[in-house]
């Protein structure tokens, strides 16, 4: 540089010289004539300036030299630099590489933007150590998760900021650092790139609004930039961690669904129903298939199959058998199919827990390190059985021996149970306690085993009915054969001589061998810290909007869902209804519905096969109560109402208020039984600030849509027992 | 003749038959049918099936949910004198299909199948859905009546 400056300076007023001279001499050619231009000549070599024309060669020369140096020196530079970044390319593949790692490789260049030539600190600065080879062009991996277009895609890696001459070439090579977050089966990983190059185009994930992995990006294009970047061609390099493991685990799923219970089947029919050829993935902690919860507390203790627990199946009432698996295998596709197969389809990856969330990359992790993106998601994760402190403190012994109910698993090891041992206490006093007590009570004279069942409050369900009912309640179970044991506090569980024994506040001991603890459900909120989700501290569970969505592309649904009900305000719900309408509403949103929660679930329980109710709304103890009875006739038992309406469950016949009429004829009627009871059949409204915010139905069945409306309407009525006309309690 | 009691915050009324015999005049609000919100039955207001009815059970979302669609569709905008007589070919299809899925669309009738043909609360397995594929192309008209009717 500086010598074609020194040399030029000194060439200057020589140039500037010949320059006017030669300038003269042409005008003065010109205006003559020319034929003169000969003599011109000759003057020219007699009266040029002193020793002119051999300057003029002199000077020709020297700056032709000048300008074939200069260009020499660009050309050395250029071919040096991409030597240079050949080298550091072979040296980047030879790199050992080393695990999966996910976004924190990015870092900015911009250092290397800049004037300098260098590659190094950048390059160390970004702790790349998925080296895989490739140009550098714009992938744009779309919806379809097909793993194809990954394969040609991405994998731009740090390019060299090659400084260039300014004189003469402009070779900027952009550089970026590319997080490369490697998924298992396949080496093409999509990958982020950031890159501070102004130059490029950045495509950066958070403009696109259906978030979908973007790959690499365009340097600007020089020829000698384009050529060094097409240097290395070679494809990626199959990452080494890429194991038989993680080859069923699809990269990429259009719907994510978190959670393989109900509510998650739900969400996976809905998104199916609405968006044709929609492929949806289930993940799930469990081995199982989805399947149902309620028969496990209920129908699959009274089936008279022995192989029921094998098959987990039952015969209900009318005869008709199925399973409590929601669809056979025959209806999900394989994981690995799910992007080929032609109509899009339903799979389930079990025994695979999710541990890690990425709102920003739309990806999540697993626990055996695979990821998966997705765009839109869904958290069905329910929750996992409370323990009590007392026995969790209480040590392995009595762990041992103490069942926390939820799963299939669970179901069959309590009956298992239930056939050896000679005593179980139940702890709790809720739904599934009541039920899971009524259930081994019916089992007890036949195995000979005594049922206990112990809880704080004064009677069964004593924070969901009224007292009168809830005494009612109690004595129906203890009819079932249980023992119960009221305003029962335990406050240490140990395990003595082959026996637990549970010593109650008030002093109480009872010995047992088997406890059951049925103290309430804890929501899975793990991924809630990753996922930068709220999570509520008044009800637990994820925080969601009316519409079940946590944030853009991720809702909840289910018993881990805290949502916003129009009608009833903030809440959770723990029920199998709930997790149907939840999941079946978050799958129509997840394919745009924009539909807040407005279908009111129900609930229901049966305490034994005679006995039951259905409800809907918010049904707390602690509100005031207004029940309206009639007395109640054998017709009025849950086996005579699913008989009635032709279907096995009563959630069914509930729910098909659609498909089903009611059917007013039955068989002629069973001479009525004379009931001590007073509260036969009925109906109770649970009031707030005046208005019917929950409905219990006492013994009459297939009346929720009255109730459901009444809800809904949210007015304040003056007299309730007008109300309760409406629901023809006296009628079948 | 119906008396009244009141335990602390709750309040019991035990009505007989004769009490309740008048109507109500309890008042309730006129439903809007054009809700968006509300969750609506197999046909939709504006006239298109919805996909999405509890009655339909798994049948739109199997693996057939395509084919299924297809006939469904075709049936219910039918304009034949035979409604759905313009159909067979994709009633064919949808029961090729179904055949390749004996389990989830068993192909023997089941007749007190067809109150619950759609149950979702409990969605219902294979047994649910048959009151469909069991009927041939030419009676599936029929068949396929079963949920709209319902």
């Amino acid at each position: 540089m500086f010598k074609c400056k020194a040399v030029w300076n000194k060439l200057a007023p020589l140039v500037r010289a010949s320059s006017t001279l030669c300038l003269q001499n042409a005008r003065k050619s010109v205006l003559r004539h020319g034929r003169r231009l000969e003599m011109v000549q000759k003057a020219q070599m007699s009266s040029g300036p002193a020793g002119g024309g051999g300057e003029n060669t002199l000077y020709y020369v020297l700056v032709g030299a000048t300008c074939l140096g200069t260009g020499v020196y660009a050309y050395r530079t250029v071919s040096g630099d991409k030597e240079r970044y050949n080298e550091r390319m072979i040296d980047l593949v030879n790199r050992p590489k080393q695990g999966p790692r996910a976004a924190e490789a990015v870092t900015e260049v911009v250092a290397g933007s800049k004037e300098e030539p260098v590659e190094e600190p950048t390059l160390t600065e970004a702790p790349v150590e998925e080296p895989l080879v490739t140009e550098a062009v714009v992938e744009f991996t779309e919806s379809e998760p097909v793993t194809e277009p990954l394969v040609e895609a991405s994998i731009p890696e740090p390019t060299v900021e090659t400084l260039v001459t300014e004189s003469v070439v402009e070779a900027s090579v952009p550089e970026s650092i590319i997080e490369v977050s490697v998924t298992e089966p396949v080496a093409e990983a999509p990958a982020v790139t950031q890159s501070e190059e102004p130059l490029a185009s950045v495509v950066e994930s958070e403009t696109e609004p259906t978030p979908v992995i973007i790959t690499a990006h365009v340097p600007e294009a020089s020829p000698v930039s384009e050529s060094a970047a097409v240097s290395e061609p070679a494809p990626a390099a199959e990452p080494v961690e890429s194991t038989a493991a993680h080859s069923d685990v699809p990269e990429h799923a259009p719907y994510l669904l978190i959670g393989g219970g109900t509510a998650s089947f739900a969400a996976a029919r809905s998104i199916r129903a609405r968006d044709p050829g929609a492929r949806v993935l289930i993940v799930t902690e469990e081995s199982e298939l989805p399947y149902m919860r309620p028969p496990l507390s209920k129908e699959l203790w009274f089936s008279d199959d022995p192989k029921a627990t094998e098959t987990l199946s039952f015969k209900q009432w009318n005869g008709k058998e199925r399973s409590i698996y929601f669809q056979p295998p025959s209806f999900y596709v394989s994981p690995t199919d799910l992007a080929k197969v032609e109509n899009g389809g339903v799979a389930v990856l079990t025994g695979r827990k999710v541990v890690h969330m990425d709102v920003r990359e739309n990806k999540v992790k697993l626990s055996d390190g695979a990821e998966i993106s997705y765009e839109k998601c869904l958290i069905a994760t329910g929750g996992v059985p409370r323990n009590l402190q007392v026995i969790d403190r209480a040590g392995e012994e009595v762990m041992k021996r103490t069942t926390l109910f939820r799963k299939i698993e669970d179901f069959r090891s309590l009956e298992k149970i239930s056939r050896e041992v000679k005593s179980i206490t139940i702890i709790g006093g809720g739904f599934l306690g009541s039920e899971l007590a009524c259930a081994l009570g019916r089992r007890s004279t036949d195995l000979g085993l005594e049922v206990i069942q112990m809880f704080p409050e004064k009677g069964n369900m004593g924070k969901v009915l009224p007292e009168y009912l809830s005494n009612w309640t109690t004595e129906k179970v203890r009819k079932e054969g249980v023992n119960i044991i009221m305003d029962a506090v335990v406050k240490n569980v140990s395990y003595k001589n082959d026996k637990l024994e549970i010593k109650l506040k008030d002093g109480r001991l009872i010995e047992t061998d088997h406890v059951v603890a049925a103290v309430g459900l804890e929501p899975s909120v793990e991924l809630a810290k990753s996922a930068g989700l709220e999570v509520d501290s008044d009800f637990g569970g994820y925080r969601v909007n009316a519409e079940l969505q946590a944030r853009s592309n991720i809702w909840v649904a289910g018993d881990a869902a805290c949502f916003y009900d129009i009608k009833l305000g903030r809440r959770r719900v723990e029920h199998h209804d709930h997790a149907v309408v939840s999941g079946r509403l978050a799958g129509e949103n997840m394919t745009g519905a924009s539909k807040p929660y407005w279908h009111q679930s129900m609930f229901w329980s049966d305490l034994g096969p005679d006995v039951g109710y259905e409800a809907i709304g918010i049904v707390d103890s602690s509100l005031p109560t207004v029940g309206v009875f009639a007395k109640a006739t054998a017709k009025d038992t849950p086996k005579a109402a699913t008989e009635q309406s032709g279907t096995g469950i009563r959630s069914e016949s509930e729910t098909e208020a659609v498909a089903v009429t009611l059917k007013a004829e039955t068989t002629a009627p069973p001479p009525p039984v004379q009931q001590k009871e007073d509260y036969g059949k009925g109906v109770v409204f649970y009031l707030r600030d005046n208005v019917v915010v929950g409905i219990v139905l006492w013994n009459v069945f297939n009346r929720m849509p009255i109730a459901r409306k009444i809800i809904k309407d949210g007015e304040q009525h003056a007299d309730l027992n007008e109300v309760a006309k409406l629901f023809n309690i006296h009628e079948d | 003749m119906s008396y009244c009691k009141q335990e602390g915050k709750d309040r019991i009324i035990f009505v007989t038959k004769e009490d309740h015999e008048a109507p109500s005049n309890a008042e309730l609000i006129e439903d809007d049918p054009n809700d968006p919100y509300e969750d609506h039955g197999l046909i939709l207001p504006n006239g298109d099936i919805n996909w999405n009815c509890p009655c339909l059970g798994g049948m739109a979302s199997g693996p057939c949910g395509q084919q299924f669609k297809d006939a469904f569709s075709c049936f219910h905008y039918s304009k034949e004198e035979v409604k759905g007589s313009d159909c067979v070919e994709n009633f064919r299809s949808m029961q090729e299909c179904m055949q390749k899925y004996p389990e989830l669309y068993p192909q023997e009738d089941d007749n007190d199948s067809a109150p619950s043909g759609g149950a979702d609360n409990a969605p219902t397995a294979s047994t649910s859905t048959d009151s469909l594929p069991t009927s041939s192309p030419d009676s599936t008209p029929a068949a396929t009546e079963n949920p709209a009717a319902s």
